[in-house]
């Protein structure tokens, strides 16, 4: 499968191509598959000045899902995971939410940025926390952010007075449902938070620290990387990510609902980090393919509505596709099903798998 | 993870301040439970006493309304001690209440025949998560999540909406009483005790036990002690799985219908109470009983937040979640005494 790999020059790049060829290709597939159903999948209208199209939905609807994925991504390459994204949306969309409806006049621009920047700040402290107890009490990453995954819909119900808030705030509801230059003003930010966060770690030295702490976090504390600090940054970095979601997800409902925003949210957001390549076990990752990845679900979902499979088939499609995915990644899979063949078409990839992931195995379980 | 080995801080000679020791003690996050459980049912004597709270039936409602808890909790402590973790566990008694009102109501089939089914699909499911997490080397948390969607949506599959429970035999199971003299113990709540019983049996007193121990202890060593590794793993799993199943069966005589949303996040909850009666997360220490500890302390979150009546049901989230980052906190020093 990596034939055109091997003709690449080094094993780093064959690597990212071997990572985003398969969700490209599963995008593309998926996106394909509509066709039949919907003859018109892939025509985008103009009206009213704005794009309309599947492909423009796909890309609006799946919005929260990229940045989570993101934030996510960052989290897993240090060998971590984040659970607790869910009730992050959820706390941040019911602190904005409750504040802007709190204000005399909602339309105040002033008075929605101070809710916002009141909503992110949180999403921020719950990250800070995570992170703390990750990096500095050595809890493990899944347990750690169990808590506020168990607490945080508590806290978000209980800023809600358990009521679901909605606000008519008209800045407020242009972040998640407004259009900007014909698309959703939410690609924008999406766009944004991306182009960020690759530039940031690709463009500097702090993409390599992170891979180098999920590699082996004790080996880069020794040569001389704070990677506890690195370790506390991500898990911020993650929660903000979840912060913006959660206001996305409650500015396009005009409401925040403390028990079902953001439900779920972390699994599939741990789907698409793994459809996109990045290991689960953390030294490697890659923003695009995570990107890509959530796209897929998303592309996944809106399929399963035009195909007109009853929608509740819906988990059982995304269960069979983390299975299959990782049955893929695994190195013993491939080897014990495609056998000696498999193995020899795969070999460029397998070396830095395993090696890198056998003691780390040990680590962070 | 070698740090959770089962040696005593006491006996190695070294002379160990009391502190020291205390924290050391293999038994002390069950203890701390236990005192909690005491001090927070004192609490609400003194607190709701003339609201009937002192009655004995009031305990035993603890576990009659938490039976189906206790017996996932407890299919969450072997897989707990033995290193892993469970995701599909709420799924499972989801997916379990919604199959067996489904094969009742719509199908006609006896519930004597149902009971067996049920248990074995649920084992079955178990089996099948356990045999990819060891053969494939895949994480259990990312198996187990696979198995989380998976139930979920074929409970969706089954039917969308909730199917009520009629059959005859049911609501008889579901309202017979055991009378203690003291009170009364539904059938849930005498299975979940028969299920705590077995499960102190085999964890503490059987080879199967000793091994899953073992493999939480430290995998790579009871390999090379020859333990049969792949065996005890997939055996966890199944037993988990079995587990969840009866503890559907249990929700389903509880709540007297099936579904498809039934017990969501359930997995939270049990994990929540093996980690507060004092399983090492890293796995490899802890007790079946302080399991039953840690059902009793949210069983008894929600019955005072019942009986305070101003309290509203989202401060037993946040209680749960303050109580599991306290002992995990606890179980960390634990820990990091031992590595020094």
């Amino acid at each position: 499968m990596s034939t055109p790999a091997v003709t690449t020059p080094s094993r780093w790049r064959a690597l990212t191509h071997h990572h985003l060829f398969w969700p490209v290709a599963v995008l593309i597939f998926l996106l394909l598959v509509n066709v039949p159903f919907t003859p018109d999948f892939f025509a985008i209208r103009m009206t009213d000045g704005h794009l309309y199209g599947s492909l423009v939905s796909i890309v609006l609807y799946g919005s929260p899902l990229i940045l989570v994925a993101v934030g996510m991504t960052l989290v897993i390459a240090t060998g971590g995971i984040d659970l607790s994204v869910g009730a992050v949306v959820a706390i941040t969309g019911a602190l904005t939410c409750s504040y802007i409806s709190d204000q005399a006049d909602q339309n105040a621009l002033a008075g929605v940025f101070l809710a916002m920047g009141v909503g992110l700040v949180a999403a921020v402290v719950c990250g800070l926390w995570n992170g703390f107890l990750v990096a500095r009490m050595g809890i493990q990453p899944i347990i750690a952010t169990l808590i506020i995954m168990v607490a945080g819909r508590g806290v978000a119900q209980l800023i809600t007075d358990g009521q679901i808030i909605t606000t008519n705030s008209e800045p407020y509801k242009f972040i998640g449902g407004g259009y900007w230059l014909t698309l959703p003003f939410s690609i924008f930010v999406v766009a944004a938070v991306v182009a960020v966060t690759v530039a940031l770690t690709r463009r500097t030295a702090l993409g390599l620290l992170v891979e180098s702490v999920g590699g082996n976090a004790e080996a880069s504390r020794l040569v001389g990387i704070r990677s506890r600090r690195i370790k506390i940054m991500v898990y911020m970095f993650c929660a903000l990510c979840a912060g913006i979601a959660g206001l996305m997800i409650s500015s396009n409902t005009s409401a925040a609902d403390g028990n079902n925003a953001g439900l779920w949210i972390e699994l599939d957001a741990i789907l698409a980090v793994v459809i996109g390549g990045t290991s689960l076990l953390g030294g490697r990752f890659s923003i695009g393919g995570t990107v890509i990845g959530a796209l897929v679900i998303q592309t996944l979902t809106t399929t399963i509505y035009t195909i007109g499979v009853p929608t509740q088939t819906n988990l059982v499609f995304k269960a069979a596709v983390v299975i299959v995915v990782c049955l893929l990644q695994s190195p013993k899979f491939r080897a014990k099903v495609f056998g000696a063949k498999g193995a020899r078409t795969t070999a460029p990839a397998e070396p830095a798998t395993p090696a890198d992931a056998a003691p780390e195995m040990e680590v962070s379980r | 993870m070698s740090a959770t080995t089962k040696t005593r801080t006491a006996a190695e000679g070294r002379t160990p301040s009391t502190a020291a020791r205390l924290l050391g003690d293999q038994r002390l996050p069950v203890l701390v439970t236990a005192g909690l459980f005491l001090a927070m049912y004192i609490g609400g004597l003194s607190r709701y006493q003339n609201y009937g709270f002192g009655e004995p039936q009031v305990f035993l409602n603890l576990l009659i309304d938490n039976s189906y808890l206790l017996v996932a909790a407890v299919g969450a402590t072997f897989v707990i001690m033995s290193g892993g973790i469970d995701l599909s566990v709420g799924s499972l008694i989801g997916f379990t209440t919604m199959f067996t009102a489904w094969l009742v109501e719509r199908q006609g089939l006896p519930l004597l025949l149902v009971i067996p089914l049920a248990l074995g699909v649920g084992a079955f499911g178990g089996f099948l998560m356990g045999y990819v997490i060891h053969n494939f080397e895949i994480q259990p948390f990312i198996v187990t999540l696979a198995g989380l969607f998976l139930f979920r949506g074929l409970c969706l599959v089954i039917n969308k909406e909730s199917i009520s429970i009629s059959d005859s035999t049911v609501s008889s199971m579901a309202q017979t009483r055991v009378s203690l003299g003291l009170g009364e113990l539904s059938i849930g709540a005498i299975v979940a005790l028969v299920v705590l019983g077995a499960a102190f049996y085999v964890l503490h007193y059987t080879r199967f036990g000793r091994r899953v121990y073992a493999v939480g202890g430290n995998e790579q060593s009871a390999l090379l002690m020859g333990l049969p590794l792949g065996g005890t793993k997939i055996a966890v799993y199944t037993l988990s799985g079995f587990c969840s199943a009866l503890a559907g069966l249990l929700f389903m005589l509880y709540i007297q219908s099936g579904d498809p949303l039934h017990a969501v996040g359930m997995e939270l909850d049990a994990i929540a109470a093996v980690v507060i009666g004092g399983t090492l997360l890293t796995g490899g220490s802890g007790y079946v009983l302080g399991t039953l500890f840690g059902v009793l302390v949210l069983g008894l979150i929600k019955s005072i937040i019942q009986f305070e009546g101003t309290l509203s049901s989202w401060w037993t989230k946040i209680a749960t979640g303050v109580l599991l980052c306290a002992f995990i906190l606890i179980q960390r020093a634990m820990t990091n005494r031992k590595q020094t």
